[in-house]
């Protein structure tokens, strides 16, 4: 039996920037920070108060009142992100086996903010421990146990395969991916939709990152608080968004017609079994999970056109990805771009690794890759092409995007674009 | 050729017993964990009786470095991890690092730890909450702990659907094993007994309102009003079959098969797809429906959700066609936990012949046509067990194990 292939088939994006994929393009291409002063709620007691938000009305986009009220911000953007990857695919959701539609979301930190909203009611702003029972709203189950955004996830496409949330921290959007395209590739699928989303920007975050003294403390100038790369870094900014995408089997796609963005070809996922945050400065596992991806893509690291890159924004973060692209591509990561669109729009944790991939999509189909924003003073100690501040249009048919999160979790996956012999 | 994934070790904790041998012995004995709320005053809730875990003192079973920074979710994850290493004769210094993965499952997050950080961000300030929040509470600690205790690095994974997530996350396991690796720690641990954690159990209006600890929860009853919720973990040591033959160690059984299926939206008419797990997982093992000698059942509770089960039992199996139980009558529904504990139980029936019985249930529901195993332990030829779960929201899975020839 010759081996299932899996293809891109249809996008959906919600980002700090705009909604819908154009949007988005257009931030990442004008290389646009869109880290602001946080406006959800006054920052003012916090280390850090920074962050890439969306302006977002939900009924603007389509979400009903009941799914408005219904679904957490991360939910809600994750169905408007849907529901634009499907009719983006042109997949006619009555002409599909509901049995063989998966769905995988990544997803870090649940319904946090409203979770967060529930508890401050149940608890009368923190003054119980001894929460109020009858305060409880009708959705507080799926707020606490968050596959409730799976399951909407689901319903959008009338899936009735696999479908899980994928929950591995920071990589949660990469490896929700992975999962995706194992899915589709042996068999348990023929169209899943792969994707992440998180919408982190609400006090008990914030104030989570604040602990770890992870976050950027560049307050009075928010636009450029987010420097993959740079010397004068000086953390991540959190994020908030959704991707989603539709991955289909390459002779489904083809018996439809479909336009095919590109084909999934690799994936892998390591562990550093060493810190919950720490990152030893070799980057050995995340090479790891590049050379074991690109074998499965069958692809040398010369034919990799662009690196879309963690870029947190952290020191130990670039100098641990920048050790593990020279372990794992050799002479050739010196020539091949990385960029970090975390400079732009920000960490949006289990979504970010989707959204990455999306711009990985959208690079091969434009033939052009997004800058590193606020890159204007690079780090020595970090010698690669980051491609600062401004776009550029180049060839690009075979890209690799990285993840790295708490955990211990490092990921990498391989698309490329579809060969000639696909038409 | 496709590489067959065995049980080699097993790590379990629940509210019926510490460690795989007490959890067996109360199973065999029909002891009951269920009981009165001692974690929480119980005065101001709906919900009287749970499955607590007692006498877990972390202190003692793990470094106080680790404890400090986990929440209780992950240290039952850490426990039952050790237990299932060393009943699995496995030390991962000895491995491969990258060929030892770690898969995990959890519904409900690290809801005590949580909730108290929350307290301090609320009452006192965002400066107060603890450093260990960001790295403790979230859904990914129980993977990433497990895998820096035992410095495993290969492909590893957390899946959250609901319940089902016990069953999903060993089917992942069983997926890692045949892509390269040669040993998988995986399993589901929940633990949600804090005051909100609690409360948030309350609204889909299934959690029995009952204050009686032999009353509660009676899957398949005429008296089923719901299930009661419990806490605990149970990890299993899975491993490539050539490898447990060269190591020379007994497997409990392979996980021979698996399958997931979700359910439409109700308001497409289309009715839930339980049985198709089923079929999937039986056809996954290339095993018929006789061959099963018992079903570990999903056992809701809930009078609407065990008819739908045992029409999708009897579709398969014919009314009555093959013994069922229900051990978590014993430990209660342990979210994420529950089906990797079933698992657990369905592959000690293997190894020993002897399925345990559902507790409690006296008068089986008309509705509900299916051979349940009540009162004393059942003895029988256990060569192959079917364990199924459900999640909230639609999630199904279905697993099926053998013994191994």
């Amino acid at each position: 039996m010759s081996e299932r292939r899996v293809v891109v088939t249809g996008i959906g994006v919600a980002a700090p920037g705009g909604l819908g994929v154009p949007a988005f393009w257009d931030t990442l291409m004008a290389g646009r920070s869109m880290t602001r002063r946080i406006t959800h709620f006054d920052p003012s007691d916090f280390r850090c108060q920074v962050a890439a938000e969306i302006d977002f009305d939900p009924a603007a986009n389509g979400l009903s009142p009941q799914e408005a009220r219904r679904l957490d911000r991360a939910g809600q953007l994750a169905l408007v992100a849907s529901r634009e990857a499907l009719a983006d695919s042109g997949l006619g959701t009555d002409a599909l086996d509901p049995s063989r539609v998966g769905v995988s979301l990544g997803n870090a930190i649940g319904c946090t903010e409203l979770m967060e909203r529930e508890y401050v009611v149940l608890s009368d702003g923190g003054r119980k421990w001894l929460v109020d029972p009858e305060y409880a709203v009708p959705q507080l189950y799926d707020v606490m146990v968050p596959s409730s955004m799976a399951a909407e996830v689901a319903w959008t496409i009338g899936a009735e395969g696999p479908v899980a949330l994928v929950s591995t921290g920071c990589t949660s959007g990469i490896d929700a991916l992975g999962h995706g395209f194992e899915l589709v590739r042996e068999g348990s699928a023929d169209v899943v939709l792969a994707a992440g989303t998180d919408a982190p920007v609400s006090p008990v975050t914030v104030a989570c990152f604040d602990t770890l003294r992870a976050q950027s403390t560049a307050n009075d100038d928010p636009e450029h608080a987010c420097r993959p790369f740079d010397r004068d870094r000086k953390g991540l900014i959190l994020g908030e968004g959704s991707a989603v995408m539709v991955f289909e089997e390459l002779e489904h796609a083809r018996r439809r017609g479909a336009r095919v963005y590109c084909e999934v070809r690799g994936y892998a996922s390591r562990a550093n079994g060493y810190h919950m945050t720490g990152l030893k400065p070799d980057g050995r596992e995340m090479a790891e999970a590049i050379r074991v991806a690109l074998d499965q893509a069958r692809l040398n690291p010369e034919d990799i056109d662009y690196i879309n890159a963690h870029g947190s924004g952290t020191k130990q973060n670039d100098r641990h990805e920048t050790a593990a692209f020279k372990a794992s591509l050799g002479r050739h990561a010196y020539e091949t771009p990385v960029s970090s669109i975390k400079s732009m729009i920000g960490h949006s944790l289990g979504a970010i690794g989707a959204i990455e991939v999306a711009a990985c999509c959208l690079a091969i189909d434009n033939d052009a890759i997004p800058p590193t924003a606020n890159l204007s003073t690079p780090d020595p100690e970090c010698d690669l092409d980051y491609v600062p501040v401004t776009a550029r249009e180049q060839r690009t048919d075979a890209v690799l995007s990285v993840g790295s999160g708490f955990g211990g979790f490092q990921s990498a996956i391989v698309v490329a674009a579809p060969e000639r012999t696909y038409a | 050729m496709t590489r067959r994934a065995v049980v080699t070790g097993l790590g379990v904790l629940a509210p019926t017993g510490i460690g795989t041998k007490a959890y067996w012995a109360a199973a065999l004995d029909g002891r009951s964990g269920l009981g009165p709320m001692t974690r929480m005053d119980p005065s101001g809730y709906p919900i009287k009786v749970i499955g607590e875990v007692r006498d877990f003192v972390p202190g003692d079973l793990l470094p106080s470095r680790v404890v400090v920074e986990t929440a209780l979710m992950t240290q039952y994850g850490l426990v039952c991890a050790d237990e299932a290493l060393r009943d699995g004769e496995l030390d991962p210094g000895e491995q491969p690092e990258y060929e030892m993965s770690v898969v995990t499952a959890n519904a409900t997050g690290g809801a005590e730890f949580g909730q108290r950080e929350m307290q301090n961000l609320y009452a006192k300030g965002p400066s107060q909450v603890g450093a260990y929040m960001a790295i403790a509470w979230f859904y990914a600690a129980n993977s990433g702990q497990i895998s820096i205790r035992h410095g495993m690095r290969g492909p590893s994974g957390v899946f959250i659907t609901d319940q089902a997530g016990g069953l999903d996350c060993v089917g992942q396991a069983r997926r890692v094993i045949r892509n390269g690796s040669t040993f998988a720690l995986s399993g589901g641990t929940d633990s949600s007994f804090s005051p909100s954690g609690l409360v948030g159990q309350i609204p889909p209006g299934l959690v029995s309102l009952s204050t009686d600890p032999d009353r509660a929860y009676l899957p398949f009853d005429v008296a089923a009003d719901g299930y009661t919720p419990g806490e605990g973990g149970a990890i299993l040591l899975v491993e490539e079959a050539a490898s447990a033959q060269a190591r020379g160690v007994r497997p409990y059984g392979e996980i021979a098969g698996y399958a997931t299926a979700f359910d439409p939206h109700p308001r497409t008419g289309r009715g839930p797809n339980l049985r198709r797990a089923i079929e999937g997982a039986l056809a996954d093992a290339r095993t018929a429906p006789e061959d099963v000698d018992v079903v570990f059942a999903d056992g809701y509770g809930v009078p609407r959700l065990d008819r739908l089960e045992c029409e999708a039992l009897a579709g398969v199996f014919g009314p009555r066609g093959v013994a069922v139980t229900v051990p978590k009558t014993a430990t209660g529904r342990m979210y994420a936990a529950g089906p990797t504990v079933d698992l657990v139980a369905a592959l000690l029936s293997l190894r020993h012949g002897v399925i345990p019985s559902t507790l409690n249930v006296t008068a089986v529901s008309p509705d509900c046509p299916v051979d349940l195993v009540l009162g004393d332990p059942r003895e029988a030829r256990v060569r192959t067990a079917l364990v199924i779960a459900r999640g909230y929201n639609g999630f199904n899975a279905a697993v099926v194990v053998k013994a191994v020839a």
